[in-house]
This record gives structure tokens, C-alpha cells and sequence, in this order.
């Protein structure tokens, strides 16, 4: 027989805490995303995944969808005996050119973000004037470009007359020039985005590096080069981001400007799975889903980009 | 004596068969009617609130429920409509555009609608409503295409309405010589393009070989299809044509016609209204049928015709049938298409024309001078696919006329890949 000494317990009295109590820490964030999360695997995820599957089918979007493997990116990409889809090939085409035109609203929103850097009187309404296209809707820009280069009548048409330049079916009307009038029409709010994004950044400039440098000698294009733009690398890399999505997303200027044409030379992938799939003479999904596809994994080059690179910084600011 | 007898009689057994027929309809015709229609800009939006209120009237049971979707929107909207809880009645097109919806069971049968007494009067437009041998729905109304032309500039120049391509040639020839385009067009969505090539393949080839090419049993590199395309370099190597034009809609192509400085534009009568708002004085204004070309070939006529159908999962099948009976009986379609309202072609051939010489030269025209057949206009007659892909090639042409030959490969790239 045992006898307990007669000492109390030294053990602190294990508190009564539920399962929840226990992991709250590691439970907590979960819980706050299971709502996005949701919303993100609904609306997102799902429909990627219905995308790719639908473009393995043949389907008119009301009767049954007929398998059809990879028929559709065989015509499509040219893979096996078949040619390559015109369509596809001008489109994508297009992407590019898009893709590397857009960007010079970057260089353009910074020159005219610092020459509107200064304090004069009314700097605020020059802001906000050059700001004014990016405002306006995109329906609107489209139409006022599109009476601009009207044949004949149009002010672009009027301007390159006097200096004996005449372009053949105008602007929009000739195959080998409408792409990039629709590209100057996009650039024109997209590159006072980009300015409001350098202005914004240029507030945040250290003006003690600059004293610094002008101490050093340093002005004019070193200056820029040297100080300004290291420090406003944040507003170019989101400068960066916003027209690289806008490029991709080039679909409403074309609709409003051509509609594709002239004989489908202003197409860019968008516009072509748009009209595969919803136009009025379209819905052949599964041809459609397969462009969505391509253009999905365009995209997510550049997604994968921009993500490795803020994880990047976020390492290096840890 | 014997004649007011007569008549009187007639009255009365009309009135007895009006009455019983109503009451009839009265007894059996309750709850909802649901239509969608697309006569959305405003005189068709008028016609078709004019008609369902008085459906909704005839029968005190019956409610009619009308919504109105604008135009273009339900040319896609359509599908979705159809799809879960449909309404009962739907507007929609003839010919191949209701294909889709026929095909996945989406249109409800009316080939016995099409075997009562009412319906021999709309036997013109029963081949634009059949599919399998079976009616799939009823025209309201049509129009007819042809060339208006500007009567005073003709006059001016002494030039009469040309029958044949001869004489449409010389005149063509005569007013460029006067700094007068022949043709203005607006191609930027492209089916105007469609109207100019249905007319010259048709006027070249005849009926049977157009609609054999919009079936996909011709092939488009044929050598007859090239005819096609050489008589209409012929217009496109003069300059009939308006320059520039694939950047103008049809409407944007209007002033040139207003203006003189295009004597003539091949349209649908729908463009007169545009015509006469536009300023121009029914004096100023004629319209000729499209020239003959080969002279063996029959006259064959553009004539879209829109139509009502029964959506296949209707809840009120009976009321939907009644009022595609109501829509197409002679009374209702002398009132809807008069010059006062939609300003087109009744489609019962018990109707009267409106008062109007576009309207009665049209009906003329259709009636006893279109032997060859009535095409449906070829983004109708044609499938989607082929449609789409081949009135972008007709705009190239009429830009491009050098490059026809990789045209027409594409388009035939198109036709083995979309028939199959």
C-alpha cells in the first residue's frame, strides 16, 4: 500500500480548452478564406477547368458536345497534316504587336509624368486634363479614333494629306495599318494611366538623394537615369503589369473600331474566341474554348512572370 | 333582290363562324401567354405592343405577357432564352438561321398549323419555314431587295432602268464618266457584300446553283463561281463602287446617295424609310429589279423573311398556336405591314399591300416576277460558319480583287471542313 504524500499537486490544472481553443492559430486564416476561397474555386478555377474540357469537344453550346480529342488544336495550331488556322496566326500576330506597342505608353506616361512634376499655378487641372482619357470609357475613345482617321473627312486623313502621305482605304480601311491605329487609339488612355502611376511614384522620391546627386555633378539624363528611375522601379513594375493586361485585353477598341476587319486583319485572340464562341454568327465552343486556352497560357507566362518576380522582392525585403 | 339576299347570308354564316370561333377561343384560351420578341426599334416595337394588346383583349382569360429584347442582343440571347423556363412565342429568322434550334429540339413542330385553311395563303415562305419536310414556325413579314436608285440624277443624265448587264454597264459607264459613282456600299459588317454576291451568282448560275453552293455541294474554286466573281470585277475594275467603303456601316454609307454622288444602292426596302428621312422626295426616289446577266436564268429574289415560332417547351401551346394563326391571317398581316407600320410585305397573300409604290413594286416583283426561287439572303441561306468566313472573303474581294484565288482556297478550305 501506497501512501500519497501529502503534498499538493504541482501540476498546473490542465485548462478545459476545446479543439478550436487548441488550434485556433493555425485554424483562424483558413477560416477567413474559405469564403474567397469559394468564391475563387466557383468562379475561377472551375471555369478553367470546364474551358479546357469543353475545347476537347465539339459543341454548338445548346445540343449534345461531341468528343473530338484534340481536333480542335490540330486545326488550330497546325499540329499534325493540317494548316496552320489563318485566323489564329493574324490574331496572334496581333497579340504581339499589341503586346510590344502597348508598351511605349510606359516610356510615355514617365516623360509626361515628370515634365507635369512641377509646381506652376494650376498643375492640378493639367493633371487631371492629361488624366482625362483614361476616365472616358473605351467605347468612347474607339469611336472619337474612328471618326479621326475617317477616309476623306477625317483629321488624321487631313494632317497627312498636307504632307502628301495618302494611305489607301484609310486608316481602319487598310489591312496593313489598322492594327496599329487601333494600337495609338489604346495608347492614348493606357499611357495616362502609366503617368498617373509615375506621378504618384515621383512623390515618393527621396529628395535627399537628389540633393545629393546635383551635389555630385549628376543632372539631366543621368539624373534620370541613375537616380530618378531606381527609385521609381515600384511604379514601373505595376506600370508594367497594368499595360501588359491591357494589351492582352485589347478587345473593346477592336469591336468599336473595326469589329476585326478589314477582313479580319485587326483580330486579336480575344476578339477571335469572342467571335468563335458568342458573336452572332459563332458558338462553336469547343473551337472557341481551344483559343481560350492558347490565350490562357500566354497569359500565364506572364502571370508566373510577375508573381516570381514580387515573390522575389518580398524575399528581399524580409 | 337575289344579290342582297346573297350577301346578307354571307354576312350572317361570317359573323356565325367569327363569333363561334371566338367563343370557342374564349372558352379554351386562359392563363399566360409569354412572348419575346425582337421588334425593338420603335415602329416595329409599336406593332408588336399593338398585337399582343389586342391578343390580350380577344381573349379575357388569357394574359399576354410581352417582352420586347433589343434586336442585335437577341440574336444571342436567344439560346439562353430557350433554354430553361422558355417563353412560348419567339421571334427568330427563316431558312437556316432557325437550323440550330430545330435541330436541338428547341422549336416546337407547327406542320399542322401549316395544313389548315388560313395557311395556303402563306405557301410563298412555307420552303423558308420547313426543315425535314416539317414547319417549324410562322413569317410575319418580309421585304423585298433590290436596287433604289436616285431618279433625278438618271433622268438628268437620260438614263433609263437597265435590264440587262449590258445595259447596266453603259449606264454604270455614263455616270463615272460624269464623276457619279454607280453604287455607294457600306462593307465594314460585311453582309452588305452578301446582298451584291447573292444577286450576281444567281443572275449568273440561276436559283438551284446558288442554293447548291449555300449546301456546300458545289466547290467554291469551281470554275462557275469564278464567272460569278469576274462579272462583279467588272462593276469593282470601273469603279462603280464608292471608295473606302469597308469602313462604313450601311447607315454611313447613306449620304453618298443622299448627296448624288452615288446614284444607287443595292439594299432591303427597310433602307426607304432611311432614305426618306434622309430628305429625299418619293419624285427623287425609284427602285429597278437587279439586271439580267445570263438571259436563261430566271429571276431569282432576295426576300429575308422574319418569322414567329413556339418555343418546344411552351406551358401554353394552345394560346402560342392561336396566336401564330392570329399573326398570320389576312386582316392582321394587311394591318402590321401597311405603310403606316412596319412598312413591308404581308406575307398571306389574302393581305393588301400598303399604300406605297416601294411596297407595290416590290409585291409585284416577288409575286409574278421572281420565277427563278426567293433566297433568304446569304448570312440566312448559307450555315453560320460558312457565312461568317465567306462574306469576310466578299469584303477582301471587293478591296482586293487581286487576290481571289487565295480567297476562294480559303473559302473552300471552309466549305469541306464545315459540310463534312
Amino acid at each position: 500500500m501506497s501512501v500519497s504524500p501529502a503534498v499538493p499537486t504541482t501540476h498546473a490544472r490542465q485548462p478545459n480548452r476545446g479543439w478550436y481553443r487548441r488550434n485556433e492559430i493555425a485554424l483562424t486564416p483558413w477560416l477567413f478564406l474559405i469564403l474567397p476561397v469559394a468564391f475563387f474555386l466557383t468562379y475561377v478555377v472551375v471555369p478553367i477547368g470546364q474551358s479546357f474540357w469543353i475545347s476537347f469537344h465539339q459543341w454548338d453550346g445548346l445540343g449534345e458536345a461531341t468528343w473530338v480529342g484534340m481536333d480542335n488544336y490540330n486545326r488550330l495550331l497546325g499540329l499534325g497534316d493540317q494548316n496552320i488556322d489563318r485566323k489564329f496566326e493574324t490574331s496572334f500576330w496581333n497579340n504581339i504587336r499589341w503586346l510590344v506597342l502597348y508598351l511605349l505608353a510606359i516610356p510615355m506616361g514617365l516623360f509626361i509624368a515628370l515634365f507635369l512634376n512641377q509646381t506652376v499655378t494650376g498643375i492640378r487641372l493639367y493633371k487631371s486634363l492629361f488624366f482625362f482619357p483614361f476616365v472616358i470609357s473605351q467605347v468612347v475613345v474607339g469611336l472619337v479614333f474612328s471618326w479621326f482617321y475617317l477616309p476623306n473627312v477625317g483629321l488624321f486623313e487631313i494632317i497627312t494629306g498636307f504632307f502628301g502621305l495618302e494611305i489607301r482605304g484609310g486608316v481602319l480601311g487598310n489591312p496593313d495599318t489598322a492594327t496599329y491605329g487601333i494600337i495609338a487609339a489604346g495608347l492614348w488612355p493606357q499611357t495616362a494611366y502609366c503617368m498617373i502611376l509615375y506621378l504618384t511614384g515621383l512623390n515618393a522620391v527621396d529628395s535627399e538623394q537628389v540633393e545629393a546627386a546635383r551635389l555630385d555633378g549628376a543632372k539631366g539624363w543621368r539624373m534620370l537615369w541613375f537616380v530618378i528611375i531606381p527609385q521609381l522601379k515600384p511604379a514601373t513594375f505595376i506600370a508594367f503589369v497594368v499595360t501588359i493586361i491591357g494589351a492582352l485585353r485589347s478587345f473593346d477598341l477592336i469591336s468599336i473600331m473595326t469589329n476585326g476587319g478589314p477582313f479580319g486583319s485587326t483580330r486579336v485572340l480575344s476578339f477571335y474566341m469572342f467571335e468563335e464562341s458568342l458573336s452572332e454568327f459563332g458558338f462553336r465552343m469547343g473551337y472557341g474554348a481551344a483559343i481560350a486556352v492558347v490565350l490562357f497560357f500566354i497569359m500565364l507566362g506572364f502571370i508566373v512572370y510577375f508573381l516570381w518576380s514580387m515573390w522575389q522582392d518580398e524575399k528581399g525585403a524580409r | 333582290m337575289h344579290s342582297i339576299l346573297k350577301t346578307s347570308f354571307v354576312a350572317l354564316i361570317a359573323a356565325g363562324v367569327a363569333t363561334s370561333a371566338s367563343a370557342e377561343a374564349h372558352s379554351t384560351l386562359s392563363g399566360t401567354l409569354r412572348i419575346s420578341s425582337d421588334m425593338s426599334n420603335p415602329a416595329p416595337r409599336a406593332v408588336m405592343e399593338g398585337m399582343a394588346a389586342e391578343f390580350d383583349e380577344m381573349h379575357p382569360d388569357l394574359e399576354v405577357e410581352l417582352t420586347i429584347v433589343d434586336r442585335e442582343a437577341w440574336k444571342t440571347q436567344i439560346r439562353n432564352a430557350l433554354g430553361a423556363n422558355p417563353p412560348d412565342v419567339v421571334n427568330w429568322y427563316a431558312a437556316n438561321r432557325m437550323g440550330p434550334y430545330v435541330d436541338a429540339g428547341l422549336f416546337a413542330d407547327v406542320t399542322d398549323l401549316w395544313e389548315e385553311e388560313q395557311f395556303e395563303g402563306l405557301a410563298s415562305t412555307k420552303g423558308a419555314m420547313t426543315i425535314d419536310d416539317k414547319q417549324w414556325g410562322v413569317p410575319y413579314t418580309y421585304y423585298q431587295w433590290g436596287v433604289y436608285y436616285r431618279a433625278d440624277i438618271y433622268e438628268e443624265l437620260g438614263l433609263s432602268e437597265p435590264e440587262t448587264w449590258e445595259e447596266e454597264l453603259a449606264n454604270c459607264q455614263t455616270l463615272l464618266d460624269n464623276d457619279i459613282k454607280c453604287y455607294t456600299i457600306g462593307t465594314k459588317f460585311l453582309w452588305t457584300a452578301g446582298g451584291w454576291f447573292d444577286y450576281l451568282n444567281s443572275r449568273t448560275h440561276g436559283y438551284d446553283f446558288h442554293m447548291a453552293l449555300a449546301r456546300g455541294e458545289v466547290e467554291w474554286t469551281d470554275d462557275r463561281v469564278r464567272e460569278t466573281f469576274a462579272n462583279w470585277r467588272e462593276l469593282i475594275d470601273m469603279g462603280a463602287f464608292i471608295d473606302d467603303h469597308q469602313n462604313y456601316s450601311w447607315q454611313e454609307a447613306l449620304p453618298f446617295f443622299q448627296n448624288g454622288e452615288a446614284a444607287a444602292y443595292l439594299m432591303g426596302n427597310f433602307a426607304v424609310a432611311a432614305f426618306r428621312e434622309g430628305g429625299l422626295t418619293d419624285e427623287q426616289l425609284d427602285f429597278y429589279q437587279f439586271p439580267k446577266i445570263n438571259p436563261d436564268v430566271d429571276y431569282a429574289e432576295d426576300a429575308p423573311t422574319d418569322t414567329f415560332h413556339i418555343a418546344s417547351g411552351a406551358e401554353n401551346m394552345d394560346a402560342a398556336r392561336e396566336f401564330l394563326r392570329y399573326v398570320t391571317s389576312p386582316e392582321v398581316q394587311t394591318r402590321i405591314n401597311g405603310g403606316d407600320a412596319l412598312g413591308q410585305l404581308p406575307v398571306n397573300a389574302n393581305a393588301e399591300i400598303g399604300d406605297d409604290k416601294f411596297l407595290e413594286q416590290g409585291f409585284e416583283m416577288l409575286s409574278s416576277n421572281a420565277e427563278g426561287g426567293i433566297m433568304q439572303f446569304f448570312d440566312r441561306d448559307f450555315p453560320a460558319e460558312m457565312a461568317s468566313v465567306g462574306m469576310e472573303g466578299l469584303q477582301e474581294f471587293m478591296v482586293f480583287p487581286d487576290n481571289l484565288d487565295d480567297i476562294l482556297n480559303r473559302l473552300e478550305d471552309a466549305r469541306q471542313r464545315i459540310y463534312e
